[in-house]
């Protein structure tokens, strides 16, 4: 044991990999909405890998309109005080204000949201001012490089939260994968012209190119409300997957988020899927994307 | 000599990065999420991730006694962060569910983790480590990381930061409390194959 060396060491906080690294831990997880302390202990009971503390999800914010902001910090406390898995909170676009209150309440994971009424029409967040770790929406490629560039380090397909609804989802989701394929097919002189149809930066379109992926995990969001939505969402391309309104507004809210979680893990097995699905009971009801018109879709916040 | 088949539990958590250490280090690595996939390996890596879900899914989907079975019978295992924690006999701090029950760890490592001990995310950090027995520093990434409190008189401290052991070995057992795999750092995965 004396051999063992003493580290009174240099420590570097908030730094890209520790970023970054702390995503790649959530992988093949489902991150959960909850409100209350109470839902925050049944989704980590239902083998939620983190959960998002918020005052209101989508669902009901969709329903009941007006301005929607960062949530209480008594509220996000009371969750954080009640898990021992991350916690996720969610500030405006741009609001970098909203971000630095959550940071000093120490969540886990900021997450810049369309969900909420956007503070800036311009700007996202400078993500890089922070040691917290930022989470970003994006519907396609270019969206999600640009907050990457701002210093995000997670990228969730945006889907449109709130309706139940997962076509958003898939199609946002089929488009950034088809995109970062499509750029591996790219000869290295055509990556300049693919920057700026892009509208992102070289090095990391180049970056993309060689690998095929996003140097930053990607889960999916915004309208899965079923196992089965889980399991396409992943056959799809996502790591994980974020539920929102899904678990809570459903008639059986512990029951369906083990089965989501279950279904997640095995997204590629038919058989698990079936049976996690069976006696659920009733799914949010939603409401169909092509029904809300485009102006009060949410995916549409954010540039 | 065919390479060794090495297991990566791939219940949740950082599978992928650990399947690249251990094809950068010559092993064939295997997915196990089910008690049928554990049977074909002759080590296993028990990832970074949570370490709650990964417990509850192994619970449910019956591999926990399984890989319990494995583990008292000498399987080679390479744990990190969560690994570390599932590998312990006893967890300081475990989250209860609803009735109250303390999650679950599988076992073998004769230590006592505390779960998230350096703080919160915005406390994660990386660092250069220096380990027993090696003049080079190991890049140690910790995120939400546990520590050892408390180790057994079978068990060997490799590195520790402050007082506390962050990487042990006991028997074929091998833990960190940082993410190896996430700053391309073989050396654990060289040492969990050389067993084979």
């Amino acid at each position: 044991m004396s051999s063992t060396p003493q580290n009174p060491i240099d420590r570097s906080f908030g730094g890209t990999r520790v970023k970054r690294g702390m995503a790649t831990m959530l992988k093949g997880g489902v991150i959960m909405d909850v409100v209350t302390p109470e839902q925050a202990r049944i989704a980590e009971d239902a083998g939620a890998v983190a959960v998002m503390a918020l005052e209101r999800v989508p669902a009901d914010i969709r329903a009941q309109g007006g301005v929607s902001r960062m949530s209480d910090p008594d509220m996000i406390q009371g969750i954080i005080d009640t898990v021992s898995i991350p916690v996720m909170a969610k500030a405006r676009i741009g609001h970098f204000v909203e971000a630095q209150v959550l940071q000093s309440l120490g969540v886990d994971y900021i997450d810049e949201s369309e969900v909420l009424s956007p503070a800036d029409y311009e700007n996202h967040i400078d993500k890089h001012a922070f040691t917290v770790p930022f989470v970003c929406g994006a519907t396609n490629l270019g969206e999600a490089l640009r907050r990457l560039t701002e210093g995000a380090a997670m990228i969730r397909s945006k889907g449109e939260a709130g309706t139940g609804d997962v076509s958003n989802a898939t199609t946002h989701m089929r488009k950034i994968r088809s995109q970062m394929g499509r750029l591996t097919t790219l000869s290295e002189d055509e990556l300049y012209v693919a920057a700026k149809e892009l509208q992102a930066p070289y090095e990391l379109v180049a970056e993309v190119a060689r690998t095929g992926e996003l140097p930053v995990v990607l889960f999916t969001a915004g309208g899965i409300a079923t196992p089965a939505d889980a399991a396409m969402m992943m056959q799809l391309g996502a790591q994980g997957v974020f539920v929102g309104s899904g678990i809570f507004k459903s008639g059986n809210p512990a029951q369906r988020a083990a089965a989501i979680v279950k279904a997640t893990t095995f997204y590629d097995d038919p058989s698990v899927i079936a049976e996690v699905s069976r006696g659920l009971g009733e799914a949010m009801v939603g409401i169909n994307v092509p029904d809300i018109p485009v102006p009060h879709r949410l995916s549409e916040r954010g540039w | 000599m065919s390479a060794p088949r090495v297991g990566v539990l791939a219940l949740q958590g950082d599978v992928r990065e650990h399947v690249e250490a251990l094809r950068a280090v010559g092993a064939e690595a295997v997915l196990v999420r089910r008690a049928s996939e554990l049977e074909s390996v002759s080590a296993l890596v028990i990832p970074g991730g949570e370490s709650t879900v990964m417990a509850r899914l192994a619970r449910v989907f019956g591999l926990f006694v399984p890989l319990q079975q494995r583990i008292a019978a000498g399987l080679p295992v390479l744990g990190t962060c969560a690994g570390m924690i599932l590998l312990a006999d006893s967890i300081l701090d475990p989250a209860a569910d609803g009735e109250g029950v303390p999650q679950e760890s599988l076992g073998g490592l004769d230590v006592a983790v505390r779960r998230n001990a350096f703080g919160r995310q915005v406390e994660s950090f990386e660092a250069d480590l220096l380990i027993a027995e090696d003049p080079r520093p190991v890049r140690a990434v910790f995120i939400r990381a546990p520590r050892v409190e408390r180790a057994g008189p079978g068990v060997e401290v490799l590195a520790s930061v402050g007082e506390h052991p962050v990487a042990v070995r006991q028997g074929s057992l091998l833990a960190t409390a940082f993410h190896p795999e996430s700053a391309g750092e073989l050396r654990f995965h060289r040492a969990l194959v050389a067993q084979l």
